[in-house]
C-alpha cells in the first residue's frame, strides 16, 4: 500500500466524522494552546524583569555587606543576616574616591508610620542620596528630590510617594508641610508621580529620606545596600576590584562585602524564570496527556464504528500492518491538526494578552512551541497504538457481520 | 483446486461447543460452478468462510491450489486471499464515501498498484459488469443490482482464481438477481471457479456441482452437466 493512499484513506475518515474529529481537535488544541500561553506568561515575566534591570543602565555594580561565596541573589540575602563589621558611610565615602567610580548610592531601608493632622499610615522608608534619582529617573508631581547633601547630613526632609500624598493631603499641596515619622518631625520637600517602580518596590507607598536621617531613625551605622555607577562599562572590572581592595584595607584585611554586577543578577533571575516557565509548561503538558487518553477513546469508537469496513479490508487482503498503519495515521493526523489549531489559538491568546498588558512582552519560547507540537504528535501515536491493534486483531468473519 | 480433508470447525457459544463443520471432506475442481444450499445454521456460511480463508478450521487440512493453507499466519492468509480469492457478499459491503470506481480500486490500493494502472483496470471491470456510465456514482446513488455489480467488479479486479459469493442475490429483486447471476455465470464461463451459497433453488439447479448441508455435514452431492427444467428435487425441505 502506498503512503499517499494510506494518508488519503485516513484523511477521508477524519473528514467523514466531523463531530468526532472536531472534539478531538479541541482537546488537543486546548493542551497545545495552554502550553503556549503559560510559557508565554513565564517568558513575558522574565523579559519584563530583564528589561527593568537593563533600564538601570549598563554599568552598575551592586554592593552588599557580608561575604557570600555563592554569589547571585545570595549576596543580597546575606545582608539580612548582618555583618560582623558595619559597612559605614565612611566606607562609602572612601569608595567614592576611586577613579573608576562615578557615583555611589547607599541605601538603608525600613518601615515606619507617617502622621499628618491625625491621619496615619504605614510606609516603607528608603534612606538614600540624591544620586538615586540619577539612576532611576523619577518624575515628581511637585517639589524636588533629595538635594545633594553631605553623607552625614541628617536634615529631616522627605520625598513622598503618590498614594501617601493623596491619603494624607487629599488635593492639598504636600510640599512644605511638616509630617511626623515615628517621633520626629520631617518636612516634605517633594512628591513623586504615580506609578514609579524600583526593582520591585512600589514607590507610591514609599518615602525617601536622607540616608543619615534614616540611620538615626533605625539606630544603625551600617549601609544595607549600595549601587555603584562606574565611569564606563569598561571600568566595571577595575571598579569591582577597587571596591574589594578598599574595603579590605579599611576592614583590617577582611573582604566582608559582596559585589555583583547586573550580569550575575540577571543570570540568577533568568535561571529562576526558566524553572518557573518549565514548571508551567509541565503543568500544561499534563492536559496534553489527558487529551491523549481522549485520542485512545475516540479511536476505539472509530474502530467499532468501522468494524464492517475493517472486515472488508481484511477480506480484500489487507495485512495486519496495513490496518494498524491506517488507524495510526488517522490518530496522528488528528493530533497534528489539533496541534496546528492549538498553536494558532495559543498565538491568538498571547496576542490578546499583549493588547491587554502592553507593558509586558508576552511570547511563547520556541522550545515550548516545538515540544508542545511534538508531544501532541507523540500522544497521538502512543495512544493510537492500542485502538489500531484492536482493529488489526478483529476476526474478519465477525467484523464483516458488523459485530 | 480445493481439497478439504476432515475439516472441523467448532465454536464455543456460552458453555456449549457448537460443531459448525463436522469432518467435511470435499474436492472442488478448478473451473467448477458449485452451489451450497441448506437450512439456516447448517454450516454453509462457515464452510464458505473457511473456503475463503476468512475463518480457520479447528482441525483438518485444507489444500488450496496444491498448497496446504491450514497452518498459515494471518498475514499469509491475507496474501493468499488477495491473490486467489474474490468475495461477493449479500449486503455488498461497499464503502459509502467512495465512488464506484474507488470501491473497485480498493483491493489494488491495498496491493500497492500504481494509481494510473488502478484506474484503468477498475474501469475495465466496471465496463465488464455494465456500469460504464455509473463509475463516479456513490453506492447510495445506485440501485441494489448496480451495487452488487460494483461489488462483483471489485471481487474480480485482482484476477482471482476463485469467486465466493454468499447469497449474492439475497437482497435483490428477481430481475436484478437474474442480471447479477448472469454476470457471475459469465465469469465462470471465462474460467473462474465459482462457489455460491444460496437459498434459491433455481440457482442451485443452474450450478454444476450441488452441495447440500445439514448440521455441519455435506450429505448430498449431485452433479448435473446441465439444467434440468422442472426438477425441483433440490428445493429446501
Amino acid at each position: 500500500m502506498r503512503l499517499l493512499d494510506r494518508n488519503q484513506m485516513a484523511l477521508t475518515a477524519v473528514v467523514r466524522y466531523p463531530l468526532r474529529s472536531s472534539m478531538l481537535l479541541v482537546a488537543i488544541a486546548i493542551g497545545v494552546a495552554a502550553v503556549l500561553v503559560l510559557t508565554a506568561l513565564g517568558e513575558g515575566a522574565r523579559l519584563y524583569v530583564t528589561s527593568q534591570f537593563n533600564s538601570l543602565g549598563t554599568h552598575l555594580l551592586f554592593v552588599a555587606p557580608g561575604k557570600n561565596e555563592v554569589g547571585g541573589l545570595g549576596g543580597i540575602a546575606g545582608s539580612l543576616g548582618g555583618s560582623p563589621r558595619p559597612f559605614t558611610l565612611d566606607d562609602v565615602r572612601a569608595l567614592g574616591r576611586s577613579p573608576y567610580i562615578a557615583t555611589t548610592t547607599p541605601m538603608v531601608m525600613g518601615t515606619a508610620n507617617i502622621n499628618y493632622q491625625g491621619l496615619e499610615r504605614g510606609i516603607s522608608v528608603l534612606g538614600t542620596t540624591h544620586t538615586m534619582k540619577r539612576l532611576f529617573d523619577y518624575e515628581l508631581n511637585s517639589g524636588r528630590f533629595l538635594p545633594e547633601l553631605d553623607l552625614d547630613n541628617a536634615t529631616p526632609m522627605c520625598v513622598i510617594g503618590d498614594t501617601i500624598a493623596r491619603e494624607l493631603f487629599g488635593n492639598a499641596e504636600p510640599v512644605g508641610k511638616w509630617v511626623r515619622m515615628g517621633d520626629r518631625r520631617v518636612r516634605v520637600i517633594g512628591a513623586l508621580s504615580q506609578g514609579g517602580q524600583t526593582g520591585g518596590h512600589d514607590l507610591d507607598e514609599a518615602v525617601f529620606v536622607p540616608i543619615a536621617f534614616a540611620m538615626q531613625i533605625y539606630d544603625t551605622e551600617s549601609v544595607q545596600r549600595m549601587m555603584v555607577e562606574t565611569t564606563s562599562a569598561e571600568s566595571m572590572v577595575k571598579a569591582k576590584k577597587d571596591i574589594l581592595d578598599i574595603i579590605k584595607a579599611r576592614h583590617f584585611g577582611h573582604e566582608d562585602i559582596t559585589v555583583m554586577d547586573q550580569g550575575t543578577i540577571l543570570d540568577t533571575f533568568n535561571k529562576i524564570f526558566l524553572v518557573l516557565t518549565s514548571t508551567l509548561a509541565g503543568i500544561a503538558a499534563i492536559s496534553l496527556a489527558v487529551a491523549g487518553t481522549l485520542i485512545m477513546n475516540v479511536m476505539l469508537v472509530a474502530v467499532s464504528q468501522r468494524t464492517a469496513e475493517i472486515g472488508l479490508l481484511k477480506a480484500l487482503g489487507a495485512r495486519r500492518g496495513q490496518i494498524i498503519g491506517l488507524f495510526l495515521t488517522e490518530a496522528t493526523m488528528l493530533s497534528l491538526l489539533g496541534a496546528v489549531v492549538g498553536v494558532l489559538v495559543g498565538y491568538a491568546c498571547i496576542e490578546l494578552l499583549r493588547q491587554v498588558y502592553p507593558l509586558i512582552d508576552f511570547r511563547a519560547p520556541d522550545w515550548a512551541v516545538i515540544s508542545a507540537v511534538l508531544m501532541a504528535l507523540a500522544s497521538g501515536l502512543l495512544f493510537g497504538i492500542m485502538p489500531a491493534r484492536r482493529a488489526a486483531d478483529l476476526d474478519p468473519v465477525e467484523a464483516l457481520a458488523g459485530h | 483446486m480445493i481439497r478439504f480433508e476432515n475439516i472441523c470447525r467448532d465454536f464455543k457459544v456460552g458453555d456449549e461447543i457448537v460443531h459448525a463443520l463436522k469432518d467435511v471432506n470435499q474436492h472442488i475442481e478448478a473451473g467448477e460452478y458449485a452451489s451450497i444450499m441448506g437450512p439456516s445454521g447448517s454450516g454453509k456460511s462457515t464452510l464458505l468462510n473457511v473456503l475463503g480463508l476468512l475463518d480457520t478450521p479447528s482441525s483438518g487440512r485444507y489444500w488450496l491450489n496444491g498448497r496446504d493453507v491450514s497452518e498459515l499466519t494471518d498475514d499469509e492468509l491475507a496474501a493468499t486471499r488477495q491473490k486467489f480469492i474474490g468475495f461477493v457478499f449479500q449486503s455488498f459491503h461497499l464503502i459509502q464515501r467512495m465512488t464506484a470506481l474507488e470501491n473497485v480500486e480498493l483491493p489494488m490500493v491495498l496491493a500497492g498498484v500504481a494509481p494510473a494502472e488502478r484506474r484503468d483496470r477498475a474501469s475495465q471491470m466496471l465496463c465488464k459488469t455494465g456500469l460504464e456510465d455509473r463509475m463516479t456514482h456513490r453506492p447510495d446513488q445506485l440501485s441494489g443490482g448496480q451495487r452488487q455489480r460494483v461489488a462483483i467488479a471489485r471481487s474480480i479486479v485482482m484476477e482471482p482464481k476463485i469467486l465466493l459469493a454468499d447469497e449474492p442475490t439475497g437482497n435483490l429483486d428477481s430481475q436484478s438477481g437474474k442480471e447479477v447471476l448472469d454476470i457471475l455465470e459469465g465469469l465462470h464461463a471465462e474460467g473462474l471457479t465459482l462457489i455460491l451459497v444460496t437459498h434459491d433453488p433455481v440457482i442451485g439447479q443452474r450450478s454444476h456441482l450441488h452441495l447440500r448441508m445439514t448440521d455441519g455435514v455435506i450429505h448430498a452431492e449431485r452433479r448435473h452437466q446441465q439444467r434440468l427444467p422442472g426438477d425441483d428435487s433440490h428445493a429446501p425441505a
